[in-house]
């Protein structure tokens, strides 16, 4: 089987709340993602269409594979959207997987759009 | 002998049997485990790690891998089926067959994308979506949404006249015929089929809607026709690839099957037309 565990998997729903405070202290200046710093995508906070979105660098520093944006999280409502980082710079999330786009806002609000008003839900893997 | 059809030539008898294993294999949970394989792969395959299901060379022989093993449990319900495939260059429009309530069903219903017709509505109580990654347990589709088109026979044969395989860096940013056809680059034909159905198949938890193995079982075909059309052409990379699996390397999940061992699928299957 793969290398992402029920129990990881759980543990990243569980460090969401978590990655919230870290972003909220993270300000439009922070850089800290350890990899690609000079290329990391600026931290957000927004509410888009009646929903708060939030991005920025993820504490932590890879302790699990939950992310793969490069040390990069977003939530949505405070639960995290699990993105990624293309090798070109893109982005895509567990809910467009397909279909790349240029900065995690952009998959945030593709998201929320997406979602129509459903909340996002742990992975149930296994 | 397994033959692979193309959907649009199953006779009702065949769609009856087809839908009926499905709906088997989701009763008694074994279609969920399917689902949950293929999502943990696409959360896991990276561009810069660890690379199996996806974005990689192995995408084409572990899908392959992946639908034999969907494809005996189908028969382990009714030995008569097998995998039709969807060619969707040619039936490539929400009016096919294959989206008629006889069959697959169509596309989701606009307020909530909820597919409402044929034998996987939520109405019928038999299609649950369990493995999700949000709120909604019912299937949806959005065919065709914001004008998007299919991929067109010439574009599909663009990619099949691409003679390398794959190449370096062997991820997302490749050139070669593997990732043309994954769709991250140049003309893209499987990602954007994906975009295309939308719903729960433009996710990383695709295989809730049961296109997704008519979709790859097309992809696969497209697989052969472009090795009879470059017998010359070998699976790379050969060796020696740090977090890709070349040729004689194993493939998670199942540990005991290599490249190599997919590369013919002949001895598991063949199709309707000449590959």
């Amino acid at each position: 089987m793969s290398s992402i565990t029920r129990r990881r998997a759980l543990g990243v729903a569980a460090g969401a709340a978590g990655a919230v405070a870290v972003l909220a202290q993270a300000g439009p200046a922070a850089t800290a993602a350890p990899r690609a710093a000079a290329t990391d995508p600026a931290s957000f906070d927004e509410v888009y269409q009646g929903r708060r979105i939030q991005g920025g660098p993820a504490h932590g520093g890879g302790h699990h594979r939950g992310h793969h944006g490069g040390g990069y999280a977003v939530t949505v409502d405070g639960r995290e959207l699990h993105v990624m980082r293309n090798a070109d710079g893109t982005w895509i999330s567990v809910i467009h997987h397909y279909e790349p786009v240029a900065t995690p806002r952009e998959l945030a609000r593709a998201a929320v759009r997406e979602l129509r008003g459903a909340p996002l839900v742990p992975l149930a893997l296994g | 002998m397994t033959v692979r059809k193309n959907q649009a030539a199953l006779t009702a008898d065949e769609k009856r049997r087809f839908v009926d294993a499905l709906l088997e294999l989701k009763r008694s949970g074994r279609y969920d485990a399917f689902v949950t394989t293929h999502n943990a792969f696409i959360m896991g395959d990276t561009d810069d790690g660890d690379r199996v299901g996806h974005r990689s060379p192995s995408f084409l022989p572990w899908h392959r891998r992946f639908l034999l093993e969907f494809e005996a449990a189908l028969k382990s319900v009714d030995a008569t089926v097998t995998l039709p495939y969807w060619d969707w260059t040619a039936d490539r429009t929400p009016r096919s067959s294959l989206w008629a309530p006889d069959f697959l069903g169509g596309t989701g219903r606009a307020r909530d994308g909820q597919v409402t017709d044929g034998p996987f509505a939520r109405s019928g109580n038999r299609w649950p979506i369990t493995v999700r990654v949000d709120g909604r347990d019912f299937l949806r589709r959005d065919l065709g949404a914001g004008g998007r088109q299919l991929p067109t026979r010439a574009e599909v044969d663009s990619v099949l006249a691409l003679e390398t395989y794959d190449t370096a860096p062997w991820n997302s940013a490749s050139d070669g015929f593997r990732n043309h056809l994954e769709g991250w680059r140049g003309v893209n034909l499987h990602n954007r089929v994906h975009v295309w159905v939308g719903g729960q198949m433009a996710t990383g938890v695709s295989p809730n809607d049961p296109v997704f193995w008519l979709h790859h079982a097309f992809v696969d075909k497209l697989w052969a026709d472009w090795q009879a059309r470059h017998p010359g052409s070998p699976y790379l990379p050969a060796a020696g690839t740090r977090n890709v699996v070349d040729l004689h390397d194993t493939m998670r999940p199942w540990n005991d099957v290599t490249p190599a061992d997919m590369l013919d699928h002949t001895p598991h299957y063949t199709f309707d037309t000449a590959a």
